[in-house]
């Protein structure tokens, strides 16, 4: 077990100085930040100081060295474009990213379920058919265009809902979020639902396999038998059994959703992380770009090397494998 | 209908083109789904032909058609079916010109990183060893990111443009191809015929490429048709973000975005047809696709 832990957590720390690496090359490689940074009508003692204040005139290796040791402490570099220190533009963005994704993936499970539950109850009835075709299409629509037909349909033709920014915040125990203002409500179901399409049809689709399966099971049968209503047998049978498949895919996949936080957030304009660095990624800041970069990989190294090592926790032959 | 069945079936013996596609022919909608995608590749690869006009042509494009609505016409008696851009330029030839570039990028993409991840996963599968376990641990590894976020990673570090979405567009999806052609060469190389092409002293090479490669072409064909059409969707969503082509090869998702700020004033077709046309292909592919995964699956074999 311990064997099995070290290796897999040598192999994520091999996987981040990859990515590292690639990440810290490449975008050194674009464009020429100088020429976007420094008024153009500074005269060279100025463009000189500026290069020198931002480390540009080093050599990429020594570069990446300085931003290797400044990494393990906390300093990702500065904004080009904000002055600010580039781990704390992303932090502080942060909190309006995993409000979208956590309500999004709420929205998924609230209607998803239910739908789920219904087809694999009737999977012969029309509705049934129609859930599923509509689980297809939510595989293969594109987000950001189902996105822009939610902004053209709720808010410019119908203006019910608003389609840009987080709205109207509100502090409580210590979180500030959109969900706790009416305003904010609003602001943020269109962008959550338009993320949690894809994941919606991934719940109903297992959440209707689920129901078939567990409703040929005895247990569901005895219950019939013995008289208790078909609702209390979905809701305390049924439900109970099907959850945990569901629950165990959702929160795998929770990583996904904030990748794909990415689009959602610049299709509705949500000050989140995704934006910033798709904003970033326009206006060349580099520190910015990089300190995202390595955020997210840093994120999704440890989600996957927890996965794994509660996996092998869960079935001793994924670490048997491992070994051979 | 014969055309279709017989382009589909160049690869396979001409004994088995009528297996394939009495098999094939078993679900109408993907029939349906083959004509629409022949349609659509039809006029992909002669845009040029069948566009009203050439969209790209600053001689005939003018800023005084401006986001004229569907079916409108213009002085000079231009008819415009899906209406104009905020350029000027008719919809339709662009959606025809953009269809070209976006499945041109998919298909390009979605070849070569078939050819790469086939090599890897059939090498690896017949040389086994620790080449084996190195290659199966670098698929699994990225398999485990989002395509979305594998392709941001490479874009915002490299940059933009067509030969770099491409090269992104192959690094996402050659896992795919590795572990489908390793899965099924592990099976087929444990075989009789690889048994007795041993037993003729054929080289490693030989062996690979004439006798265990076609043998596992069924479901990398499957894996290949559902990855195009995830890398056409991914395409668009990087080039509608900005990341991803430039604007000269404006594919569909650089389209829907340069309509996207029109939106706002309930200029909606400019945005939402080019759309259409790309959930259309991409449905279409995806059907034929679920058609082909259940045709080679041997459990539902009858």
């Amino acid at each position: 077990m311990t064997a099995f832990i070290l290796r897999r957590s040598l192999q994520s720390i091999i996987v981040l100085f990859v990515m590292s690496l690639i990440v810290f090359v490449g975008v050194n490689l674009v464009g020429d930040p100088v020429d976007m940074l420094i008024n153009p009508e500074a005269d060279q003692a100025e463009i000189d100081r500026v290069i020198r204040d931002l480390g540009l005139d080093r050599p990429v290796s020594e570069q990446y060295w300085y931003f290797v040791v400044n990494a393990f402490q906390g300093d990702l570099g500065r904004s080009f474009i904000f002055g600010e220190p580039a781990l704390k533009l992303i932090i502080q963005r942060m909190p309006a990213t995993m409000e979208l994704a956590l309500f999004s993936l709420l929205m998924a499970v609230v209607f998803g379920i239910p739908l789920g539950i219904y087809a694999g109850l009737k999977p012969n009835s029309k509705v049934s058919k129609t859930i599923m075709a509509g689980s297809i299409l939510g595989f293969s629509m594109p987000t950001f265009w189902v996105g822009i037909i939610l902004i053209m349909f709720f808010s410019v033709s119908l203006g019910w809902l608003p389609s840009t920014g987080r709205g109207e915040v509100a502090t409580y125990f210590g979180i500030t979020s959109s969900i706790f203002t009416l305003d904010g409500l609003s602001h943020i179901f269109l962008p959550a639902f338009n993320l949690a399409l894809f994941k919606l049809s991934s719940v109903i689709r297992l959440a209707r396999a689920g129901t078939r399966e567990v409703i040929l099971q005895d247990y569901i049968k005895f219950a019939r038998a013995k008289g208790v209503a078909e609702s209390r047998v979905v809701r305390v049978h049924l439900l109970k059994n099907i959850m945990i498949p569901v629950v165990t895919i959702i929160g795998l996949e929770f990583g996904s959703l904030i990748a794909f936080s990415t689009v959602t957030e610049t299709v509705f304009a949500w000050p989140g992380m995704g934006k910033l660095i798709i904003d970033s990624i326009y206006n060349l800041d580099r520190p910015v770009v990089v300190a995202y970069l390595m955020i997210i990989v840093v994120i999704f190294v440890t989600l996957n090397l927890i996965v794994d090592i509660l996996y092998s926790v869960l079935d001793p032959r994924v670490r048997i494998k491992g070994v051979s | 209908m014969s055309a279709p069945s017989q382009t589909q079936n160049a690869s396979l013996p001409a004994s088995g083109l009528r297996k394939f596609w009495s098999d094939f022919s078993e679900s109408p909608t993907a029939v349906i789904a083959l004509f629409v995608f022949f349609l659509i590749l039809f006029i992909a690869i002669f845009a040029p032909w069948v566009s009203p006009s050439d969209p790209y042509d600053l001689t005939s494009v003018d800023i005084m058609n401006s986001r004229l609505p569907p079916g409108s016409e213009d002085f000079s008696g231009n008819f415009y079916l899906l209406g104009t851009d905020g350029a000027g330029r008719d919809m339709l030839s662009a959606i025809f010109y953009g269809l070209r570039v976006s499945l041109g990028v998919g298909a390009l993409s979605g070849f070569v990183a078939l050819i790469i991840g086939a090599a890897l996963g059939l090498s690896a599968a017949y040389f086994g060893g620790r080449f084996e376990t190195i290659t199966m641990r670098i698929v699994d590894i990225q398999l485990s990111f989002p395509s979305i976020l594998m392709a941001l990673i490479i874009l915002a570090a490299f940059g933009k443009g067509v030969e770099k979405t491409i090269i992104a567009l192959i690094l996402v999806q050659w896992a795919y191809y590795a572990r489908a052609a390793r899965a099924s060469a592990l099976v087929e190389k444990n075989k009789e015929y690889v048994e007795a092409a041993h037993c003729l002293a054929l080289g490693n090479k030989r062996i690979i490429l004439s006798h265990i490669a076609p043998n596992c072409m069924a479901p990398l064909i499957v894996v290949g048709t559902l990855q195009t059409a995830h890398a056409i969707s991914l395409e668009a969503t990087l080039s509608f973000l900005g990341l991803g082509l430039p604007i000269t090869e404006p594919s569909l998702g650089l389209l829907i975005g340069n309509g996207f700020e029109y939106m706002y004033s309930g200029d909606f077709w400019i945005s939402i047809f080019p759309g259409v046309a790309l959930l259309i292909t991409i449905v279409s592919i995806n059907l034929v696709g679920d058609q082909l995964r259940d045709m080679f699956n041997p459990r539902l074999q009858k």
